[in-house]
């Protein structure tokens, strides 16, 4: 492979200390920075929100926040933790990786590229100001039924246009990948020559661009039934509030295959490298990712299976949801047989890989039961849901976003980061995410409903716990962020290749990469 | 690179066509909607109310319990309660009661009564010749009014329905009842 950049672009690259460098950035490198860095600060500050929650839930009764602001925390918590750390990261990954991976010289559309970013600053500031307005900020849930969210104070107008500009920013970031996967590979990459990052990253902005209109048109309808005196989910005229939370999770239900299909890809990525042997089952896990996302758009309704819908509805969502564990199946059996006989290593990526294995399989298991729609009665908003949820998304996505900065930061910056302390992170996160979401279970099914301040006394042992392993995972957090840090200052240096059996691209390049990469296309074998 | 600017503008106008498509796919949502309850009877509809009561025999051989229910949406300040909570009925018979309600408040007000009918199976066998629920019903301050419904259980009532609750919410409209007044009234509603 011919790999080596022409360096001669480095002449308009601005200091890195120039506040015009990052605002008017078109570069793909330098806006998948961004969107981590942003990413990052949006994870502590919903981690924070995580934490007042936890602290009230120590003890049953009221002791630190009022309910109203309890409500507004976990409302917040979601919102900041789906739109503003989970989707951001991915695409700040999606930004830094895809170029170099399909051997582009940057994204389709640069331009478009900045702007989908800085939009979301704005976003989020317009969102966390109306903690602070009349009313305070929205507190009925992120899935924002109606009627309960149509009571929000001054909040409303505000959440909705912030929800509607990170659907832009999304939208617009989804657009920028089609076209760079479909238009600028390399000679001789065809798709499926393409790393499995890139295919699920395809797949995932092709769901973006289907399901995040809807939610802006639902969220449009909330606002018209507020402010203009439509009846879309008012009963009194007509309408019906149900119908709302079937538009919510016609998005809904996609957006979480959004939330772990690039992470699907991030394993894909490293479980070969550190298994020494190529991923087992390649065109079984695209076509696997393919069937997830076509499934995901038919199963929305189990999440209001009790709602009541009739029998024949409950069956069909029912068993669509429980054809989905055979691709998810399909892929963790094919991490398996990566690893099966590989010559593997346990450096910080594989570890943090390894625990996305195990802890989201966890987590599909118990959205297995959740799917049996006669059990689901018993568990509905119950803390089984939010114990379901948080594994698939906390060891699950967020996992697999924090094997990934291990596994490319010593490509991004230059340097190895410290192999000890990003272990000391792994397992104080899993021990700890395991003390803070495991119990839920227990709590959940014995029925203690989710989104409540206070609780039954019989609750509180799992809930003391839970909070002690949330502060546990919160504050291990700061590791990571050291780690990441130090690392961008200094340290031993990486080669190119970083890892001893790294395979693709972007592992032909120079660690760091220039600022401008394949400047002329690489000979792909 | 002139070309595949061009090509990746083609392509994101064509995606940008879809987002728009598919905004409009979450508003065609609501007609669908409208569709699949009536189609699967989830719903009291119009259509049901419009059946001709002539058109069925009396069974004189099964009785059914109807159950009246009432609910006040956001404590809406009006005294309502059906003037029998229970009767037993011949399905294929019209019968006629009343709800009676109170408007307790200092000012004349409208209400709207939105009805639902449990079991879901009884849904659309449950047909009212005439009810309150079809028109708003505005009441005076202190003012109590007697509020008919004529209703009639289709004989085809499956078998195992024993009971039929019939539930009616109560809905204040009065700031809503015209879009120019819902404009002009204070938006914001305190959380309670």
């Amino acid at each position: 492979m011919s790999t080596v950049a022409a360096d001669d672009h480095h002449d308009h690259v601005e200091s890195p200390y120039s506040i015009k460098r990052w605002l008017f950035t078109t570069n793909h490198k330098d806006i998948g920075t961004l969107y981590l860095w942003f990413s990052l600060i949006m994870f502590f500050i919903g981690g924070f929100m995580a934490l007042i929650i936890r602290t009230e839930l120590f003890e049953p009764g009221m002791q630190f926040v009022d309910p109203q602001f309890f409500n507004s925390m976990t409302t917040m918590h979601a919102i900041i933790m789906v739109f503003g750390v989970v989707m951001p990261a991915f695409t700040g990954l999606a930004n830094w990786l895809i170029p170099m991976m399909v051997g582009a010289t940057d994204m389709a559309l640069p331009r478009m590229n900045n702007w989908s970013f800085w939009i979301l600053p704005f976003a989020f500031t317009m969102m966390l100001s109306t903690l602070f307005m009349d009313g305070g900020g929205p507190a009925g849930g992120w899935t924002l039924y109606p009627p309960l969210t149509l009571q929000t104070g001054d909040a409303l107008p505000f959440v909705i246009l912030s929800i509607h500009f990170m659907g832009l920013s999304s939208i617009m970031g989804a657009i920028n990948v089609i076209a760079t996967v479909l238009n600028m590979r390399a000679p001789g990459m065809t798709l499926m020559k393409m790393p499995l990052f890139v295919w699920t990253w395809l797949i995932t902005a092709y769901l973006l661009i289907a399901v995040m209109p809807v939610l802006a048109g639902g969220v449009t309808m909330l606002l018209t039934d507020k402010f203009f005196g439509t009846s879309f989910f008012n009963a009194a005229g007509g309408g019906d509030p149900v119908l709302f939370q079937h538009i919510f999770w016609f998005f809904g239900h996609p957006e979480v295959y959004i939330l772990i299909l690039p992470s699907f890809g991030v394993i894909s990525s490293i479980v070969p490298t550190f298994a020494r042997k190529p991923l087992f089952g390649y065109a079984s896990m695209v076509y696997a990712t393919g069937s997830i996302a076509f499934l995901s758009f038919i199963v929305w309704a189990h999440h209001m299976f009790t709602v009541g819908m009739p029998l024949a509805g409950q069956l069909f969502f029912m068993f669509a949801t429980m054809l989905i564990a055979v691709p998810t199946g399909v892929k963790v059996f094919n991490w398996i047989a990566t690893m099966w006989r590989g010559a593997m290593t346990f450096e910080t990526p594989m570890l943090f890989a390894l625990g996305f294995i195990v802890m989201f399989s966890i987590g599909g298991f118990s959205g297995l039961m959740l799917a049996l729609a006669p059990v689901d009665f018993q568990y509905h908003d119950t803390y089984f849901v939010v114990a379901h949820f948080h594994y698939v998304l906390v060891p699950g996505s967020i996992f697999a976003i924090v094997a990934s900065v291990y596994y490319w930061l010593p490509k991004w910056c230059g340097n190895m980061y410290s192999e000890g302390l990003g272990k000391l992170h792994f397992w104080l996160s899993t021990i700890f995410v395991n003390i803070t979401f495991f119990p839920m279970h227990f709590v959940g099914l014995a029925g203690m409903p989710r989104r409540i301040p206070d609780y039954a006394l019989q609750f509180s042992d799992f809930n003391a716990l839970a909070t002690i392993g949330a502060f546990g995972f919160g504050f291990s957090q700061l590791i990571f962020l050291y780690v990441v840090i130090k690392a961008i200052r200094g340290g031993e240096k990486a080669t190119s290749q970083v890892w001893e059996n790294a395979e693709g691209l972007e592992w032909t390049l120079s660690s760091p990469p220039p600022y401008h990469s394949f400047t002329t296309p690489p000979v792909i074998k | 690179m002139k070309t595949k600017n061009n090509k990746s503008a083609t392509v994101a106008g064509k995606l940008a066509l879809v987002c728009v498509l598919m905004f409009g796919f979450g508003y065609l949502l609501v007609p669908l909607y409208d569709v699949f309850c009536d189609l699967t009877g989830l719903r009291f509809t119009e259509e049901t109310a419009q059946l001709v009561p002539q058109e069925f025999t009396e069974d004189t051989s099964r009785l059914v319990t109807v159950e009246f229910d009432v609910t006040r949406n956001n404590h809406i300040p009006w005294d309502i309660r059906p003037a029998n909570r229970r009767m037993q009925v011949h399905p294929g018979k019209v019968y006629t009661t009343s709800y009676i309600a109170k408007n307790t408040s200092n000012g004349v007000m409208i209400g709207q009564a939105i009805p639902s009918v449990t079991p879901i199976a009884a849904n659309r066998h449950l047909i009212k010749t005439e009810c309150f629920c079809f028109a708003s019903q505005t009441i005076n301050a202190g003012e109590e009014v007697q509020m008919p419904l004529s209703f009639m259980l289709n004989p085809k009532l499956p078998a195992n329905v024993n009971v039929v609750t019939l539930s009616y919410t109560f809905f204040d409209i009065t700031q809503s009842a015209s879009v120019e007044d819902q404009l002009n009234a204070p938006t914001a509603v305190a959380l309670n």
